[in-house]
């Protein structure tokens, strides 16, 4: 019997010592950008193995902002991920209502077809979109990253599931009442939304605050530059002086970490529920 | 109008804005690239038909080869590595642990963290000269890894990267997936005298063979289409040891400007990507015949 248990308690301390090492290596990265963003140059170049900063400094932090625009980049990254999710969330509320409650001829080919464009992200079709943009006058203005960004499938598949779950009984009662299918939309279908509308709106910032290809293909002036294109601009520009890019990465994360930490109920639940089919 | 015709109408109305967007941006381009596909462009003007060239043009290319290599080695290495390590994680979350709720936070942090970021946490470990793996080797008087040098080593370093950055997202579905098995069979399971690697293979993993279809696809569609990462860490070297699909497709369409090249690249890519979904669905619907 005893030794049952002592058996049980090893099996459980095992579990425990992978779950931590795991945690550790996922950490570990983080933890050394922070520690080379707060070192002073002379002792990153002095070579040896420290495992946190002899004193720490903000001479990094102050070296990037001086030559380099970061706080208009900060800017251009926060304006173009807020405007694009909030296109999201809008047009395929819009079109999940549409698919999940609406009776309309081809609405299951036009689903379909929505749908299969997940199958096609932007470095498939990258120069089709180069040229398409170009032809359309929006090459490198924001526009040329917003609204590419913003035809995405995954909310409408998203929204869809979500709004299917909610009583038709409710909606055919309001339209007994004679309201109009907007009002519908409107009143009854956005206020019980609520959920999925953060769930989608924190995936999409995340997303697009993230986003690196389409970015650095449509925004020709480094003015108009996001943080990820703005952070390998600048690590060509200092090479090895890690510490100044260091410094600047995590500007770049820091927000989406603190935002996915403190939201973090939102983000697992989109994911979780984009698993299940 | 009737109340039928109207509900018609909304439905068009309430479906249009996504799919104008998707339509225009993402249908039309994807029919322009196959159209530029057919032709010999030069720099980013206007180019003239040339049939089939650049797929002739591609077969015969050694970069393309060696980009469809590395792509399919990627992925052969990407897709298993991720899986297994998500479900053993899950698998540690799900069992009886302290501060489990901080550990899976830990676990999914990076899926918070761009590419460009991970692939630049990358260079800072794996830099031969003063890099983080280098300080340790040369404290501890071990060889130096030639990782920015040595095809292999870069190879498998942009691998390592990617792990840490995907695994968190596998980890997630599965542990989603793993509220749902129902504990009763692995109580008859018990019963009937299965150990635990038994109760894993013969409990757990068909009861998740939906989370495993699910992110098999993800992970190929995302190894197919790996760019980020490769092109800030490695930017496809050390002597095209480590260039994929997509890295090579950028080079050649943005930067030597070679666009009908570069988009009939793109179009190999979705053919490629198609045609394993495809063969995959197929595998997954005759399983779920004969279950």
């Amino acid at each position: 019997m005893s030794s049952h248990v002592t058996r049980r308690r090893t099996a459980a301390g095992l579990r425990l010592l992978g779950a931590l090492l795991a945690a550790a290596v996922i950490l570990f990265p983080l933890y050394w950008m922070v520690v080379v963003a707060f070192s002073t140059r002379s002792s990153l170049s002095g070579g040896g193995l420290r495992l946190w900063p002899e004193q720490a400094t903000l001479d990094n932090f102050r070296r990037v902002l001086d030559s380099f625009p970061v706080l208009t980049w900060f800017g251009n990254s926060v304006a173009i991920a807020l405007v694009t999710s909030v296109i999201i969330v809008l047009v395929n509320l819009l079109a999940g209502y549409a698919f999940a409650h609406l009776r309309f001829p081809g609405s299951g080919v036009l689903l379909l077809v929505a749908l299969s464009t997940l199958m096609l992200p932007v470095q498939v079709i990258m120069v089709g979109l180069f040229r398409l943009v170009t032809d359309l006058g929006l090459y490198g203005s924001y526009w040329a990253v917003i609204l590419p960004t913003a035809a995405s499938a995954f909310g409408v598949f998203l929204a869809r599931q979500f709004i299917l779950t909610i009583p038709r009984e409710l909606i055919e009662a309001a339209r007994i009442d004679g309201a109009t299918h907007l009002q519908i939309f409107w009143r009854i279908v956005l206020p019980l939304s609520r959920p999925l509308i953060a769930v989608l709106f924190f995936m999409s910032m995340l997303q697009v605050w993230n986003d690196f290809a389409w970015p650095l293909i449509a925004l020709r002036e480094n003015a108009l530059y996001t943080l990820p294109v703005g952070l390998l601009f600048l690590q060509g520009q200092f090479g090895p002086d890690y510490g100044a890019t260091m410094a600047f990465a995590l500007i770049t994360v820091a927000p989406m970490v603190l935002v996915f930490l403190l939201a973090q109920r939102w983000f697992v639940q989109g994911f979780s529920r984009s698993g299940l089919r | 109008m009737t109340a039928r015709v109207r509900e018609a109408w909304a439905g068009y109305a309430f479906a249009a804005p996504t799919l104008l967007l998707l339509g225009v941006f993402v249908l039309l381009p994807l029919g322009g690239a196959m159209v530029i596909s057919l032709q010999e462009t030069n720099g980013f003007g206007e180019g003239t038909f040339v049939g089939l060239d650049n797929y002739r043009r591609l077969a015969q290319d050694p970069v393309f080869w060696r980009a469809t290599l590395n792509t399919a080695l990627y992925t052969v290495l990407v897709t298993p590595a991720a899986m297994a390590i998500g479900l053993g994680l899950a698998l540690l979350l799900d069992s009886a642990l302290p501060a489990r709720g901080a550990l899976r936070s830990v676990l999914i942090l990076p899926m918070a963290i761009s590419g460009v970021a991970t692939a630049l946490m990358g260079v800072l470990i794996f830099d031969e000269n003063s890099g983080f793996l280098a300080e340790v080797a040369r404290a501890l008087g071990l060889p130096q890894v030639d990782w920015q040098t040595h095809g292999p080593a870069a190879f498998a370093s942009v691998v390592i990267m990617t792990l840490w950055w995907r695994v968190g997202f596998n980890m997630l579905i599965y542990l989603a997936g793993l509220q749902g098995v129902a504990t009763e069979l692995y109580e008859a399971a018990r019963l009937d005298g299965a150990n635990a690697w038994q109760r894993l293979r013969h409990v757990t993993v068909p009861q998740l063979s939906n989370q495993s279809f699910f992110l098999f696809i993800l992970n190929i569609i995302y190894s197919f289409q790996v760019f980020d990462i490769v092109f800030v860490m490695t930017g496809g070297g050390p002597e095209r040891a480590t260039t994929v699909l997509v890295t090579y497709a950028y080079d050649t369409g943005f930067v030597t400007r070679d666009q009908g090249y570069a988009a009939a690249i793109g179009v190999v890519l979705l053919a490629v990507t198609l045609a394993v979904t495809a063969l995959r669905w197929r595998a997954q619907r005759r399983r779920e015949e004969t279950e």
